[in-house]
């Protein structure tokens, strides 16, 4: 088994609201190997990107703060690191891909000034340099005429294009773990696959790790190796991906596979939860699924469950008392 | 690896290459008003540097032959009560009347700008300390602000330049801080962040930049109100030595003889109106060139 390049352990992230403070990631832990693609996958509002945002340091100018956990990279933990270490640790060892491409473009700037500042931050060696570096991962994310476009301002690209440039950006400091949180969902589906294809490329190439932040369970499918799944700022199931997909353990990854359509099950009403994902200041006691789970008992809604090795299978984990204790498939 | 199977972009997709600057001027030159507002004030901005070596008359030798006098073709615009050309000498005021106002509103929009875009990127404490000095600086009306801080540092050119300037930093600092506002917010700021980017890299490289085309707006508008404070100072007394042309004080005088003489105060008066219209109206241009939701 390669080795692991990124482990979070217990990572517990507040939000200080007008009534103290909520509870955003808590007991969050998991780890990425080399070439490996760890997806992170969830509703809106469950805590992916705030996972990963406190993972890069990135919560400063939110009213948000890691108060908890750890997160090892090349034998340092990032979340002790000083500003100025965490600074030149972003980019250079981790680099982050953003949803939205046409926005994440400085508009006042030429590409060429952006990514070269990316280069000059974390490498010297002089504007040539750098010109000639950021010509190169352009031309290596599938560019074909890089001059032009180091000369053009972000509006007069494509979203793809932008896509392209942002992930020429991340990698032009060949960081070996890359955060791409959600970085296909403002595309169209062509594009997607594309810029799929081209990360997945490139992760073979440097042999580096992505944690892939998304809610598309097509994605997911498509690209990672593992797959853990958030729920409410929990981590509810962890598990190698064609598992995943066969046999949900947890009531809600089962609901989530459910609610997808598939082409030619003859379903006319496509299942979905009830419910919808818990306010963070009103969190549930116990369970933080159990007020939308069809499985709930007493137990479920007075204390909550841990994360548990499922039996009989040591890749996976999951965190729920109705099925923890049992092989998945097992329900009825 | 151009060749990459997924990498296959058009050449039809990538972007023509076209320059901002051209397009800039295409638009600008659309707007009438605008243009002929910036040909005004080049015209007086060109009178302001040269006026000394081409006017007719000398500004301050007095002829007490021509005391008076409505406007005549040796006098274009008459002489005042020392028979003065008042056409000369309104001419070589700009000098002293725009550059104060330029000067004023220069230096009131860098320290400005400086403290908005400081207040709104770091807040806390300095945001603080810099949005209730601009609030308590609010509460006085611009004028007024003005004749206090004359009354306090004293009457002069250079002192009128620093009161112009200190009622035009709060107005600034504001735009600037909510510029800078949205801006923090923008996702390429994050980017800039999650690349390594320092704080003061990202005030002045990525938020800066972003904040600039309004600042350049209220810049133009600012220097027609700037002028009208110079010369309000000047009329009350407070501004250049009463000898020096300038159009404040010009109109000061004259006032004497608004009855038996007045061309004396219609010209300066004219020429204020018209240089403060130009410069909203250039302001006006280039808020509608600079907004590229406005065709």
């Amino acid at each position: 088994m390669a080795e692991k390049l990124l482990e979070v352990r217990n990572l517990r992230t507040e939000f200080k609201r007008e009534k103290g403070f909520v509870t955003a990631v808590s007991d969050v832990s998991f780890s990425i190997r080399k070439g490996e693609v760890l997806g992170l996958v969830g509703e809106s509002g469950c805590g992916k990107t705030v996972t990963a945002l406190s993972i890069m340091g990135l919560l400063m100018g939110t009213s948000g703060r890691v108060t908890q956990g750890e997160a090892w990279l090349h034998g340092r933990d990032l979340l002790k690191l000083s500003r100025k270490e965490m600074r030149s640790v972003r980019g250079r060892d981790v680099s982050m891909i953003f949803q939205n491409p046409m926005s994440s473009l400085n508009p006042c700037m030429r590409v060429e000034r952006q990514l070269t500042e990316a280069i000059l931050l974390h490498n010297k060696c002089g504007r040539e340099g750098a010109r000639a570096r950021a010509r190169q991962v352009l031309e290596a994310v599938g560019i074909p005429d890089a001059d032009r476009t180091l000369k053009s301002y972000p509006h007069q690209l494509s979203g793809g294009m932008s896509q392209r440039v942002m992930i020429a950006m991340a990698l032009s400091c060949e960081p070996d773990l890359m955060i791409a949180d959600e970085p296909t969902t403002a595309l169209d589906v062509t594009i997607q696959a594309q810029i799929m294809e081209l990360m997945l490329e490139i992760k073979e190439q440097r042999n580096s790790g992505i944690l892939l932040i998304t809610h598309d369970l097509g994605v997911v499918a498509e690209m990672c190796t593992r797959v853990v799944v958030m729920y409410a700022g929990r981590i509810v199931e962890e598990a190698p991906v064609t598992e995943l997909f066969a046999d949900p353990v947890h009531p809600y990854t089962a609901g989530l596979i459910a609610s997808v359509p598939k082409i030619g099950s003859g379903v006319r009403v496509l299942p979905s939860i009830p419910g919808s994902v818990p306010d963070l200041s009103v969190m549930p006691e116990g369970c933080k699924f159990a007020p939308r789970c069809r499985y709930a008992t007493e137990k479920c809604r007075q204390s909550e469950p841990e994360l548990t090795a499922v039996l009989g299978s040591p890749t996976r984990k999951i965190r729920c008392h109705v099925f923890g204790g049992e092989k998945g498939g097992a329900r009825s | 690896m151009a060749d990459m199977e997924n990498g296959v972009i058009s050449p039809e997709e990538l972007p023509k290459a076209q320059s901002r600057t051209k397009a800039f001027i295409k638009k600008f030159l659309k707007r009438k008003a605008a243009v002929i507002s910036l040909v005004f004030i080049l015209f007086i901005l060109f009178m302001g540097i040269f006026a000394p070596y081409i006017v007719p008359y000398d500004a301050a030798t007095p002829d007490y032959t021509a005391l008076l006098q409505g406007p005549s073709p040796e006098h274009w615009w008459g002489t005042d009560e020392f028979g003065r050309d008042v056409f000369s000498r309104l001419m070589v005021g700009t000098r002293l009347s725009v550059f104060t106002a330029l000067a004023a509103v220069t230096i009131g929009t860098v320290i400005g700008a400086v403290l908005g875009l400081l207040a709104g990127y770091y807040g806390g404490i300095i945001e603080s300390v810099v949005m209730r000095g601009a609030d308590i600086l609010f509460a006085f009306p611009d004028i007024l602000l003005a004749i206090a801080v004359v009354a306090i540092i004293g009457p002069g050119v250079i002192n009128v330049v620093i009161a112009v300037a200190v009622f035009t930093v709060p107005s600034v600092a504001r735009l600037a801080r909510s510029a800078t506002l949205t801006e923090k917010e923008a996702l390429y700021v994050e980017v800039a962040r999650s690349l390594g980017c320092r704080d003061r890299r990202i005030l002045w490289v990525h938020i800066f930049p972003g904040a600039v085309q309004s600042l350049i707006v209220n810049f133009t508008m600012r220097i027609g109100t700037a002028i009208l404070a110079a010369a309000s100072l000047s009329f009350l007394g407070f501004g250049a030595n009463v000898t020096e042309p300038e159009w404040g004080s010009m109109l000061s005088q004259g006032r004497n003889y608004l009855v038996t003489a007045p061309h004396i105060v219609l010209f300066p008066g004219v020429l204020i109106f018209l240089t403060v219209l130009a410069f909203n109206l250039l302001g006006d241009g280039l808020r509608d060139t600079l907004d590229p939701k406005i065709k």
